[in-house]
Order: structure tokens, then sequence, then C-alpha cells
């Protein structure tokens, strides 16, 4: 069966960003353009969820539509999304007009370049998100790069925006170089680029008999992932990226394509490295919660605050996923989705606050609640959200992550787990002192000049859509669950042992390699030159 | 009469609505519409308790429970909305409503001056509805639902003189302590599921009933349990919250700081039970701690000033009694005691509160005085307040406190439960003096308050702490300019509450006389169902029998010791008003010692505060900066000078770039012949 649906949800937004392109930047034409275009794609979004089958066996893909493009290397036109996938391009879709509300009058020049990189960044991650072919994966992955980095150096918010640009481009472009060559080594070893090919031939260890080749490229995959996501020790770009980052663009920064990629590549075609390298990767998880939060408790700068908790609630997914217990997956990859939303709604509030004062310092700011009485309920509520109040969106991914993680098949898992559990504190702690400073006590330097004005319209559209979901997402669960919980259950199983290597022939044999090598590369022995007559 | 399960949802769903309505719309409607929508929402709940108290009295037994839906499910593992109701939840429902309905009621006439009417009133019916789950929750999670959600709107309430730095630090305080609390109770719950996979009180009960685990990983889940309760009722280490709760308005400090929600500590260890009776040692911890509180909360309690704060002290010292009955396995007289503190206490912040209404804000004992002529029918309700809590036979803390003190004495397993019991008693001593000192300072003696400036403060009312720049200021409607000026007596909407409260507090206690007295002991035998399998129980009881002499014996010690207390407080504030300053000013070290509260605050903010900004700015920081960023900085100097010597390679010199060539061509053939393995597998 062949959908096209998610060809068009892709292609929405890249046919709205040439539109744009053309149309003359006079006015509001590029807002009501943008605007459209993402809510158009929004819908098309929706088309999933409506039309999802449950109950199909692990590992499969729906809405798929696989023609080959190239045959030579054999890349294929192939598409496909399973739960994950479909819930993050519903995300995406549904954050994207959020983000244009968010710009709406913050960006009053260059409007154009502003919008178009825009939507590029939406196909980009769109693409990235239904992509099952690795080269095309890899375009669009690289492709998310491109406007990121120049939307944070043109619409930077201080002088230092070259700067962080520039780091946030190096930091996440050196691992994907690695990350190309682990894939052509990939299709160099098997012959095909399709995930599905991939994750069968990694479950039958068809793969490479070469155990540390095999764990090279493994790590190749896992740290360009990390970088993105970004895992503790990786987030060195994290702070600065989201100190200069527009609004709209600070919302689809961090965690969702980083996260995905993990859960979506390294752990299909490298399951058993991955549960090797998982006491590890718990381990960071529980350190960047309790690192990003007590940084975040020293810090005066909203955003700068707003980066550091970032970090932390990232690494609770990391902590999650990496549990390999269908809790602590399920609970994780929920938490993708809840970050997205709640995160979400911290930004958008930042920058509402930020368009009112100019400042992001506490200490000028203070005393606002009685000023702005929507303003300080919807960031209450976000806060609670973000703190993880049972009834709201992320207390059930934190509770299945760390109920998982103190259930998870590791050393010192308890340890972690107590470590990660003081996470609910300290994340209480500068959220509320955040509050605290900014909403109430005495009028602050730069408040006691401002005219108040509580949110407009625009805002308030913006915020009551992920208000709802926070309070929707808390309470009813399963709705998201029930499809969700079978790529928990197919990625907590335990990979197989590795059998004895046998040499077998692969059907996919790729056309274009020299005899030679292909005869090594299906481990068979070439035939035998003499050396001297070789060379 | 049939009662349909599904209105068990409405109990706690009727005061969300509440919230949401007068959350929402409340800054447009009038007063009265907000006060008639937050008293409905609190009053309908109470009607359906009232329901269901009659269907239980009808068929003599009460189970009920409704499940609506699942919340969480994942294979393996799921949780429900599920509530339930028996003995112990219906007890706990007659309180939480009754008692909050009568503090909505007492709240109109109290808050009628302020400014954020309607946000006091959506927050206090936010406050019902969690509470409300709580006690209905059927498993551990929901449960924790309503124990983080009380803590929410705890934390809202006290920081509701917001513009009052004091005020919103005290909420932040209080909601920052209850979440270390909280991580106890997490992990506890993470245990549990890792043990029985189920968060569901039956199955996890029954599954422990069926094993015979002692010990072990179940004392680890009780005293994770023992943390959470801690933090939420107050207990050491971490009751340093409570007194600073003081900050928001009174009616909060009655309903949320004494009579309801500090209890939700207290009910959630009756609640499980089964699993502390498994772990002697837990239990041991839970009394221990308890007899610590009791006597540590009563020492400061006897010297403080404020009169709201004498009053939370002896909540702390009160719920030390109830852990104290936990821990000596007596669960029933720990629900007892919760239910007769709830009367009696309400009933004191609500008459400290009509005090304070009185004098316009003014909260230290030292200006009042002489106040029972002026406002008699506060004095007089606050008088039996003060007669129920420091247990002079008949009011109500006479029986309930006396029976902790009894079981805990009788109690055979403690190794040291005579000490315990020793500390209950000194305690009791205490309790009287500085409740009599309480009430003789206010009420007794010399007018010591400015009645003139009580007149001039009026215009700005402040309840908490007045401090005039900070004052929210106040709308001067129709209703102000109504009010009497000067020291009045409150309106009949708070005194109807007082006076319902002080008949309970007379008779509350006699549903629990004990059958040493000739009574029944009605209350203990209700619970029977529930407690039942503590297995001491009829042990106890058995015991009890023989000993009736003894019971009597110790009742009449506890009477003597109250009378001392009472004796000591009239002799140093009625009848020589000074004495007590001129002890105090003898034993400086010692009083200053008490006065500052043994220093707790100054050295958990030294050690826990200060310590972890300064580890973080040093350690993490510097990590963070010099780690991280460094490394990258390092890195891209490294990649600078690595091009710049790159660059160099290209000098245009034919002799050099022969000379790259023959090595680049060795290091080809190096690999060539001795690396093929890597290549090629």
């Amino acid at each position: 069966m062949d959908h096209s649906i998610l060809s068009l949800i892709v292609l929405t937004p890249l046919v709205g960003a040439l539109v744009l392109a053309l149309l003359p930047d006079k006015g509001k034409t590029m807002q009501w353009g943008a605007l459209i275009v993402t809510l158009l794609t929004f819908l098309f979004t929706l088309h999933l969820p409506f039309r999802y089958q449950d109950g199909l066996p692990a590992g499969s893909f729906q809405f798929v539509q696989d023609s080959s493009w190239i045959p030579n290397p054999a890349i294929r036109y192939h598409v496909g999304v399973d739960a994950l996938g479909m819930w993050l391009v519903v995300l995406t879709g549904f954050l994207a007009p959020l983000g244009v509300l968010a710009s709406w009058t913050k960006i009053d020049s260059r409007k154009k370049t502003f919008y178009v990189l825009f939507l590029l960044q939406q196909v980009a991650m769109l693409g990235l998100f239904v992509a099952l072919d690795l080269i095309i994966y890899y375009a669009f992955w690289e492709m998310t790069l491109v406007p990121m980095t120049i939307l944070i150096a043109t619409f930077g918010r201080t002088k230092d925006r070259r700067k962080a640009a520039i780091k946030y481009f190096v930091y996440a472009f050196v691992p994907s170089a690695l990350l190309l060559v682990g894939m052509l080594w990939l299709y160099f070893k098997t012959g095909t680029f399709q995930l599905p090919d991939l994750a069968k031939a990694a479950a039958e260890h068809h793969i490479s008999g070469n155990g540390p080749a095999l764990w090279l490229c493994s790590l190749a995959f896992l740290v360009a992932f990390a970088v993105k996501v970004p895992i503790f020790p990786l987030h060195g770009w994290l702070k600065d990226a989201i100190c200069e980052a527009p609004t709209a663009a600070v919302m689809v920064l961090a965690g969702k394509t980083g996260l995905y990629s993990i859960l979506r590549f390294s752990f299909a075609i490298f399951p058993e490295q991955s549960h090797r390298v998982a006491p590890l990767m718990i381990a960071l998880g529980a350190i960047g919660i309790v690192f990003g939060s007590l940084i975040a408790i020293t810090r005066k700068d909203m955003k700068e605050l707003a980066a550091y908790s970032t970090l932390g609630h990232l690494s609770f997914v990391t902590l999650g996923i990496f549990t390999f217990t269908i809790s602590g997956l399920d609970g994780g990859i929920y938490q993708i989705l809840n970050h997205g939303i709640s995160g979400g709604a911290l930004f958008l509030l930042l920058g509402f606050l930020y368009e009112r004062y100019g400042t992001y310092d506490m200490r000028d700011l203070g005393g606002l609640a009685a000023q702005l009485p929507w303003m300080v309920t919807l960031y209450v509520v976000t806060t609670l959200s973000l703190i993880g109040l049972p009834m709201l969106n992320s207390f059930v991914g934190e509770f299945l992550i760390l109920s998982g993680s103190m259930q998870a098949n590791n050393p010192h898992h308890i340890l972690w787990t107590v470590m990660a559990t003081t996470g609910v504190i300290l994340s209480a702690g500068y959220m509320l002192l955040m509050i605290q400073r900014v909403f109430y006590g005495s009028l602050g330097v730069v408040s006691e000049r401002t005219t108040p004005h509580d949110l407009n319209f625009r805002e308030h559209v913006a915020m009551w859509p992920l208000v709802a979901l926070m309070l929707l997402m808390g309470v009813a669960s399963p709705y998201w669950m029930k499809t969700l919980d079978a790529n928990g259950v197919s990625m907590a199983t335990v990979p197989s042992p590795v059998l004895p290597v046998v040499a077998t022939k692969s059907p996919l044999t790729p056309s274009f390699v020299d005899p030679e090598l292909k005869a090594g590369a299906l481990h068979e022995k070439a035939t035998p030159a003499p050396e001297g007559r070789r060379y | 009469m049939t009662f349909n399960p599904l209105l068990l949802w409405y109990i706690p769903l009727l005061p969300f609505a509440g919230f949401l309505i007068n959350g929402t719309l409340g800054r447009r409607l009038p007063r009265p519409a907000v006060t008639v929508i937050a008293l409905l929402a609190t009053g309908l709940p109470a009607s359906i308790v009232l329901m269901l108290w009659r269907r239980m009295t009808e068929s003599g037994t009460l189970s009920i429970s409704s499940t609506i839906g699942q919340w969480i499910h994942v294979t393996g593992f799921h949780v429900d909305f599920t509530f339930s109701v028996d003995h112990l939840t219906m007890i706990m429902l007659a309180v939480v409503t009754g008692v909050g309905f009568l503090i909505h009621l007492y709240s109109a006439g109290y808050m009628a001056h302020e400014d954020g009417y309607w946000r006091f009133f959506a927050y206090l019916n936010l406050f019902m509805f969690f509470m409300l789950v709580l006690v209905l929750a059927a498993n551990f999670l929901l449960l924790f639902v309503g124990w983080e959600g009380v803590g929410l709107a705890s934390y809202l309430l006290i920081g509701f003189y917001f513009k009052k730095d004091s005020a919103a630090n005290a909420g932040k305080k209080a909601f920052i302590v209850n979440r270390i609390g909280d991580f106890g109770f997490l992990l506890a719950m993470f245990l549990i599921i890792l043990h029985y996979g189920s968060l569901s009180f039956d199955q996890v009960f029954a599954a422990i009933g069926a094993s015979d685990v002692h010990g072990g990983f179940l004392t680890a889940i009780a005293l994770l349990l023992v943390v959470g309760a801690t933090g939420k009722s107050a207990q050491i280490p971490l009751y340093i919250w409570l007194p600073d709760a003081m900050e928001g308005p009174t009616p909060v400090s009655a309903l949320i700081h004494a009579a309801t929600m500090v209890t939700a500590g207290i009910y959630m260890v009756a609640r499980c039970h089964t699993l502390f009776d498994r772990s002697p040692y837990a239990l041991a911890v839970v009394a221990v701690i308890g007899a610590a509180t009791a006597i540590m909360a009563a020492c400061i309690g006897m010297v403080q000033h404020d009169i709201k704060r004498v009053l939370a002290y002896s909540t702390i010292s009160q719920l030390g009694y109830m852990f104290l009955a936990c821990g000596v396995a007596a669960y029933s007289a720990a629900i007892f005691h919760l239910v007769t503190h709830a009367f009696f206490k309400a009933l004191l912040f609500l008459a400290a509160g009509s005090v304070i209404h009185a004098l316009s804000g003014e909260q230290d004992m030292r200006h009042m005085g002489g106040l029972w002529k002026k406002i008699p029918w506060t004095s007089g309700t606050m008088l039996v307040g003060v007669l129920a809590i420091a247990g002079i036979p008949p009011f109500a803390g006479f029986f309930s406190k006396d029976e902790i003190l009894y079981r805990t004495f009788a109690d055979t397993d403690n190794p040291i439960a005579k000490l315990l019991w020793l500390v209950g008693l000194i305690t009791a001593g205490m309790t009287s003096f500085y409740m009599f000192r309480l009430w003789y300072k206010t009420f007794w003696g010399d007018r010591r308050f400015d009645e003139h400036a009580a007149l001039q403060d009026h215009g700005a009312t402040v309840h908490a702490k007045a401090t005039s720049t900070l004052v929210m200021e106040a709308e001067h409607d129709d209703a102000q300019a109504a009010h009497p000026h000067g020291v009045h007596e409150s309106p009949a909407i708070m005194l109807l509450p007082l006076v319902v409260l002080a008949l309970l507090s007379v008779v509350g206690g006699w549903v629990g006389v004990p059958t040493a007295m000739h009574g029944s002991n009605e209350f203990e035998r209700f619970l029977e169902p529930v407690f039942q399998s503590a297995g001491s129980l009829e042990a106890v009881s058995a015991a009890a029998h023989e000993s009736h002499g003894l019971e009597i014996g110790l009742a009449c010690v506890s009477v003597a010791t109250a009378l001392i207390g009472w004796f000591f407080a009239w002799l140093f504030y009625a009848k020589k008003p000074g004495a007590a300053a001129a002890i105090a000013a003898k034993a400086n070290p010692l009083y200053n010692l008490v006065a500052n509260k043994f220093y707790v605050d100054e050295i958990y903010n030294a050690v826990f505060v200060t310590g972890l900004l300064f580890a973080t700015r040093v350690l993490l920081k510097g990590f963070d900066q010099i780690g991280i960023d460094g490394s990258t900085k390092f890195v891209g100097w490294m990649a600078m000078n690595l091009s710049d010597d790159t660059r160099r390679m290209q000098s245009g010199n034919i002799r050099s770039y022969a000379g790259w060539l023959a090595l680049g061509a060795a290091v080809v053939m190096a690999v060539m012949i001795f690396g093929r393995g890597i290549w090629v597998h």
C-alpha cells in the first residue's frame, strides 16, 4: 500500500517557503503566509493519529511510501512512521503555528528571511521524523542544521549571536560527518540503506562479525545523536544557542531530533551495543539531571536558567530510554512529547516577557503578578507542569521514567534512581525561585518604568492550546500511551546473544563495489593473489 | 438507601469546579457570588458525605469503590482512577468537608476587606479538591496526586500576600521542604512497584499480608514513606516550613496547617499500617520521631510571642503525638486524636484570627491582654479550645491524648515505650502551660494594645503582620464603612463556626471514652474493620481489660500534669506578670537557645542551602566553564593551529613537496602491508 500523506506533510512547508520567498515582504504578508502554511501542515499531520492502526506487529511502519530513486547506490524514497514518529510529526506540526504567533511582532525586519528559514526548518524536522532511508534521513538531518544556524546568526539577541551560531554548527556538524561514515560503512556491509532491513539484519547479527568495527559505528551514531539532544557532557552549545535564538527557533532547538534518532536508529541497528552502553548513559542521565538543575538554581538570567533546565529535563529522557524497561522507554518517549509542550510554553512565555521588558535578568524584574494576572497564571501552570505536578503531563513521564530506572537491570540502579529523583526537589527549587523573583515581591527596576500590559489576544491563542494539552496529557495519558507502548515493548526486548559468527551471504549485494572488496565484505576469502604480482 | 458510587467523584470535583469558576471569572464576579460559589462547592460535597454516612449507619458497614478509567497504562503496569471509601476514609471525609465548610464560612467574614477575595476562595476550593482526592484515593499514586496538590494549594495560599517577601519566601520554603518529603514518597512507590508491580492499596496490602516478609525491603519502603510523612506532617527533621507558613491568612492556617493537610502524613501511615506492622524498626523510628517532635515543638512553643506561631508549634507538637501513636501501632488512637485535634485546633486558629481581626492585624501577644471583656465570644470559645488541647476532662483532647499515652505505656514491642510515655507526659504538661499562657496573655491582665492605632490602621486591613508599606490595598466599599471601628467582636458569620467548633471540642471526645471509664470506645470499634489486621489490636484490647486500673491511674497522672501546667501559667501570667521574664533573664543562654528555635533554620541554611549553592557555584560552574566550554575552545584552538601547520606544508618548495610525497607513500605502503586487517574483514 502506498500513502502520500507523509510526503504531503513534508512538502507543504517546502512549497510554502518557496511561495513566501516569491511574495513581496509587505505588511503582515509574511506572518499570515507562514501561519496559513503551518496551520495547513498541522491539519495534515492530524490525519495520522486518526488513521493510525493499533496492534500491528512491533517494528512495522504505517503510511509507508517506498519507491526506488537511485539504483546505485541503492537509495530509495522510503518514508513511514510508527507511533513514535507519528506523534513527533504531530508535535512538530502543532508547535509551528505557535512559533509563528510568537514571532508575529517580535521579528520586524528581514521577515522574509525569517519565515522562509523557519519553514525550511519545519521541512527538515518533519522529513527527519518520517525518513526510513538512511541517506534521505541524513539529508534532512543536515538540513536541520543550516536554517537553525542562520536563524541564530541573523536573529540572535546579542552581539554574540554569530559565535553561538558557529558553536552550534560545529558541535552538530563534526559528529554528523562521522555519522555519515558510519552509514556508509553499514551500506558497505549490508548493501542497504533501508532502516527496516538494517534492523532485521541487526537482530539476526548479520551486519558484521567485526565486533570492534560495529562498536565504532554504533558510537559514531550515538555521539552524533547525543550531541544534538544534548546529553551531558556534550551540552556545550546548548546555553549559548538557547540564549541567542529567537523564541520560535528555541522551541524546536533541543531534544526531539536527537532523542528520536537514538530511539529509531541506534536502538534498532545496534541493539547489543546500546544495551552495553546503557549503564554509562543511565549514569550520564542521572548526573545530567542533577547537574543541569543545580546550575539552573544559580542562574540570574531566565534564558540561561531555562537552558539548564532543558538539559535536566532531557536527561530524564536519556535516563528513561536507556533503562530498557517498558516503563522507562514509554515514559521517556512520552516525556519527549511533554518537553516539547511544556518547554515550548516556557519559552513562549519568556519571549512574551522579553517583548515587554527587554530583559531576561530576573534581578531587574519583580512584582509582576499584580500587573499581569494572566501572565502569572499561565506561567505558574507551565512551571507546575515542568516540575512534574501530578495531573499535569510531565508527571506521567517522569514517574514512569524513574520507576523504570528503579527496575532497570543495571549495576547501581538504586543509586542512580535516587540521584535522579532529587531532580524533583531541585527543579521545584529553581522554578519557584524564578517565579518569586519575577512575579512576587516589590517591583523591580525595569518593571517599575514599563507600563504593564497583560497577554493580548494573539498570545492567549498561542498559550491556551499548550495549557490544555498539559492537562489533557496529564489526565488522559492512555490515549497516547496505547500507541506508544508498542515502541516501548519492542525496544525493551533484550537482544538475543551473539551467535558464533557464520559466514552468511547477504542477499542484498551492492553492485558497485570492487569484486575483491565485495568478497571481503561478505566474509569470503578473496581469490588469493600473490603479493608480488598485485603490486 | 442506595448510594450511587459515581457520586464519590462529585465529592472532589465540585470543589474543583468552584476553583475553575472563581479562578477564571471570579475577578469580574461580585463578592457575594464568589462566596456563594465557594460555599456551594464545599457544602454540596459535605452533604454527599452526609448521605454516605447515613447509608453506612443503615447497613452497618461500608465499602464502596468506583473506577472511572485508567490514568497510566503501560504493558505490565497500570494505575486507575479509583476512589474507595472505608471507615477510615469516612472519618477523614467527615472532618475535611465538615471543618472545611465551617472555615469557608468563617473566611467569608474574615477576608471581607481583602483584595483578591476571589483568588483566595479559588485556592481554598482547589485545596479542598486535592485533599478530598487524597483521602478518597484507592492507590498510592492517586494519593500522591492529593499529596502534591495540597502542597501546591498550601504554596499558593501561604504566598497569598505575594507582595510581601516573607510570604513569598514562606510559600516557596513550604513547597520545597514538602518536595523533599515527596522525594521519599516517590522512592517508596518505585520500590513498591519493583516488588509488587502495582500501586493499588488492595493488591499491595493483600500481597504483603499473604507473604511472610518481615523487615528487609518493607523497612526500606516504610522508612521512605516516613520521610514523606515527616514532610507533610511537619515532623523532625522537616518541620521547619510550618511555623513560616503562618504568613498565610489565618483561615488557611486553621484549615490547611492545623486541621487537614498536615494530618495527611498520619492518614497515610494509618492507611499503610499493614506495611508498618511488618517492620518493627520503622514503627520504632516513627514513635521516636513523634515523641521527639512533640517535646521539641512544645519547648519552642512556650517562648513564642506571636499568637499564630504558638499555635503552629502546638500543631507540630500535637502531630508528634499522632506520630507517636502510629509508632506504637495504636492507629485508631492516632486517628482519634487527629479528629479531636482538627476540632480544637481549627477552633483555636479561628479564635486567634478573630483576635487578630479585632486588633486589625496585631499578632504579637505582648501587645494584647485584657481582651476578654471586649470580645467575649472569642475569648469564651478560645477558652474551650485551650481546655480541650490541655487535656482537661471532659473536653475532647483529654480522651484522645490519654488514649495515646496509655497505648504508649502499654506497648510491649517497643523497648523504650516507658521513656516515650514519659516524654509524652511532660509534653502534655508543657502543652497545658503554653496554651494557658497564650490565653492569659491575650485575654487577661492589663491592656497592652493601642486602641487608637488599631482604629487608624483599620483603613488598610492586613491580617497578617501589618507592614504598612506592603499592605494590600483595601477596598473601601460599603461593608467597610458599616464596619464598627476599634476593637470589636467579629461578625456572626465568623462567630458561628467558632461556636460550632467549640461544641465539637467539648463533645467530640465522647465517642471514644475508653471502657475503663465505663465508655464503650465506639471510635475504636468503628475503625476496627480497617485496622483489624494490625493484629496487636485484639491483644491490646484484651490487655486493656486486665488493666483498667492502670489506665485510670495514668489518666489521673496526666490530668495532674495538665493542672500543674495550668498552675504555672496562671502563676506567671495572671498572678504575677513579669515573673516569667525574670526567670527567662536568669536562664538566659537556655532561653535564647529555645527562643531561637534551637537554631535549626540557621543550621539547615548553612549546611544545605549555602553549602549546596557554594558547591554548585565553585565546582559545577567551574566544570561547565572550564571543562565543557574550555574543551570546546581548546579543540577550536587546536584546529586553528593544525591548519596553520598544514598551511605551512604548502610552501611552494619542490624539495619539501617531494619529502611529503615520500612520507605519504611510506604511510600508504605500511598500511597496505601491515594494516590490511583493519579494512577488510
